[in-house]
């Protein structure tokens, strides 16, 4: 036996097959990219999709592993951003419309210098950390308050949805300083690096893929290791878990700070893509629509949340354009179908197949056997 | 019997919205004891477990744990370090999980967060594992996913769990509920077998499974909230007091 960290092993062959889809992404596609094989359009349009795989691992990592159903993980993307993009803001220097060196809605609001907690932000690293410990903080004393007083179930998913709504509510006010309801935009450097550049773009394309995979192979140990046993016990049994001697309150409060984490690293990595952060970004149809991806996807797999973001978003990126109107109806149609006749989503067809042949194979042997015997005794 | 108390339970009351689950319940175990409790329903007696593993807190009173320990103003999971251990009416085990990996989160030791994180499964573990699963007779299902086990084996593996929990005090309910009665006898036999060894609380209906364990030992009855009568499972029988509770019960109904 292993004296392994991991209580239910990975096979070589998976690790393998992650190398292989890893590898496509963060070499192959940048190299075609660069040769143009394949648009800066398309490259950037993927590296929205990674970072939509981002915020729907966290989602699933709550939902699928744990058994709680945030309806706000879109707040913590979207607190990500906002961090990322105070940074590029400031990198816009005295390029604005009024040619101060602070951002044009402060000049707007009658700012004559930067407010104080704007300054720091002018520092990456600073701002790095920022995207991660505001959505940590935010996450760590919501969650604190929550599970000590046992809040479950459907009651936890109306409070995270109360909570982004909120949050969303304030950052639409102008006095909040943070862009009000236009948000950030127009962004010019990263790094120092031109951030409209088709280069930029493959960059960050490529430091997406690498984040995330670095997400996917980090989870794929947790959850198999014995702290990734005891979150999934929560799910079907948080009674045992507590006369089993663990304090669950404690283990849903770390997952739920993991995860802000990842959907937050997500977001940061999605505006300088995109280019733009407003508060609608926080609203709860975006916290909705990611559990719609995890759920098409696959929920209870960490490969399911990645395979949903991915596929309903470009299926939406198709669909808006070619039926504008249809969008919400084929999303809606698509989440009932998967809830009522694809409980595992997308990753769960070549189980249901093989569930299905077997199925067929049992009923078909009998039915054999029986001819053979009746051939058998009419011979005799 | 010079055995020192391991659960003390003196002057218990818990009404919930003025009905009066637990009235001035005194009950006392020694330690290795086989304890059955019987009682018509809503007697209390899950009431009563409850009570002492901190689900419920009671109005007055106090519950002593082994010699010094006051359970009274401790949390549920602070109890189960302590050492007592509780199984359901119905089977609760980590249906996704296999049967290895139910015993292994129960083992003794690692409960932290942080633990959890860098534990790694010693070979000292699987063989406590091993140990256990001939015990509950589950060797032979191992690897299998706990939703597969049958009812009466859920029981066991639950039963196990405990065990492995290096549980002291095991509080069991109703454990033949819903048995076949081969897997009842046979969970009589792992009750005796572990008896002795941990200090055993059984609530049971089934009177041909409380005789099979509660012969030569003390079989309490709880009636609206606090001991009706304590003795051999024939004298306890055999008192009017506890004919009246069960008959005059079913008259009315």
């Amino acid at each position: 036996m292993t004296h392994s960290l991991l209580v239910r092993p990975i096979a070589k062959k998976e690790w393998t097959f992650t190398a292989i889809i890893a590898f496509f992404f963060i070499v192959v596609m940048p190299l075609l990219n660069s040769f143009g094989f394949i648009s800066d359009f398309t490259i950037n349009l993927w590296g929205k999709y990674l970072c939509y795989a981002m915020l729907a691992i966290s989602v699933d990592l709550l939902w699928g592993y744990t058994g709680l159903l945030s309806l706000g993980q879109a707040l913590f993307f979207s607190l990500g951003g906002y961090m990322m993009g105070m940074y590029l803001m400031r990198m816009i220097g005295d390029m604005g419309q009024y040619h101060k060196d602070m951002p044009d809605f402060l000049v707007f609001l009658g700012w004559e210098q930067l407010p104080t907690f704007w300054k720091p932000f002018s520092s990456f690293p600073f701002a790095m950390v920022m995207v991660l410990v505001v959505p940590g903080l935010v996450a760590y004393v919501f969650g604190w308050l929550a599970f000590r007083s046992r809040v479950r179930g459907v009651y936890f998913s109306i409070l995270t949805q109360a909570l982004t709504y909120g949050a969303s509510l304030m950052f639409f006010r102008n006095d909040m300083l943070m862009g009000g309801n236009n948000g950030f935009t127009d962004f010019r450097f990263i790094l120092g690096f031109d951030i409209r550049s088709p280069e930029t773009k493959r960059g960050l394309f490529i430091v997406t893929a690498m984040i995330l995979t670095v997400t996917f192979v980090g989870l794929r140990c947790l959850t198999r290791s014995r702290f990734g046993l005891v979150q999934q016990a929560v799910r079907d049994s948080e009674n045992r878990v507590l006369f089993s001697g663990y304090s669950s309150p404690n283990f849903k409060l770390f997952i739920f700070v993991l995860s802000s984490l990842i959907g937050s690293v997500g977001g940061a990595l999605y505006v300088p893509q995109v280019g733009i952060i407003n508060p609608s970004e926080m609203t709860t149809d975006n916290s909705l629509e990611a559990v719609v991806w995890t759920a098409v996807g696959g929920r209870g797999t960490l490969i399911g949340p990645i395979v949903g973001a991915v596929s309903v978003n470009a299926l939406k990126s198709w669909a808006t354009r070619a039926y504008p109107d249809l969008w919400l109806i084929i999303l809606g149609g698509m989440f009932i179908i998967v809830v009522l006749f694809m409980p595992k989503g997308i990753v769960g067809i070549p189980g249901m197949v093989r569930d299905w042949l077997a199925k067929r194979k049992r009923q078909k042997e009998p039915m054999e056997d029986a001819a053979i015997k009746k051939t058998e005794e009419e011979a005799a | 019997m010079d055995h020192p108390l391991i659960l003390n339970a003196e002057g218990v009351n818990k009404s919930f919205a003025g009905f009066k689950a637990i009235t001035d319940l005194n009950f006392y175990l020694t330690e290795g004891e086989l304890r059955t409790v019987i009682g018509p329903n809503g007697a209390g007696k899950t009431t009563f477990l409850d009570l002492i593993t901190g689900r419920t807190k009671p109005d007055t009173g106090t519950i002593t744990f082994g010699a010094l320990t006051e359970l009274v103003p401790l949390s549920e999971h602070e109890i189960v370090r302590l050492g007592v251990g509780r199984k359901f009416q119905t089977p609760t085990v980590y249906t996704d999980h296999t049967v290895f990996e139910n015993l292994l989160l129960s083992l003794e030791g690692v409960r932290g967060v942080w633990k959890t994180l860098f534990s790694k499964t010693t070979s000292t573990d699987i063989d406590r594992i091993d140990e256990i699963l001939k015990i509950i007779n589950l060797g032979s299902r191992r690897t299998d996913l706990a939703g597969s086990l049958s009812h009466g084996q859920k029981q066991w593996l639950e039963i196990g769990m405990l065990l492995a929990q290096n549980s002291k005090l095991l509080l069991i309910d109703e454990p033949a509920a819903g048995m076949s009665d081969d897997e009842t006898a046979l969970t009589g036999e792992l009750l005796l077998k572990l008896a002795g060894k941990h200090s055993i609380i059984v609530i049971e209906h089934d009177m041909v499974f409380v005789k099979q364990i509660a012969t030569g030992r003390k079989v309490t009855v709880l009636h609206q909230g606090s001991v009706l009568c304590e003795g051999s499972v024939d004298a306890v029988q055999n008192d009017p007091r506890v004919i009246e509770v069960y008959l005059g019960r079913k008259k009315a109904a």
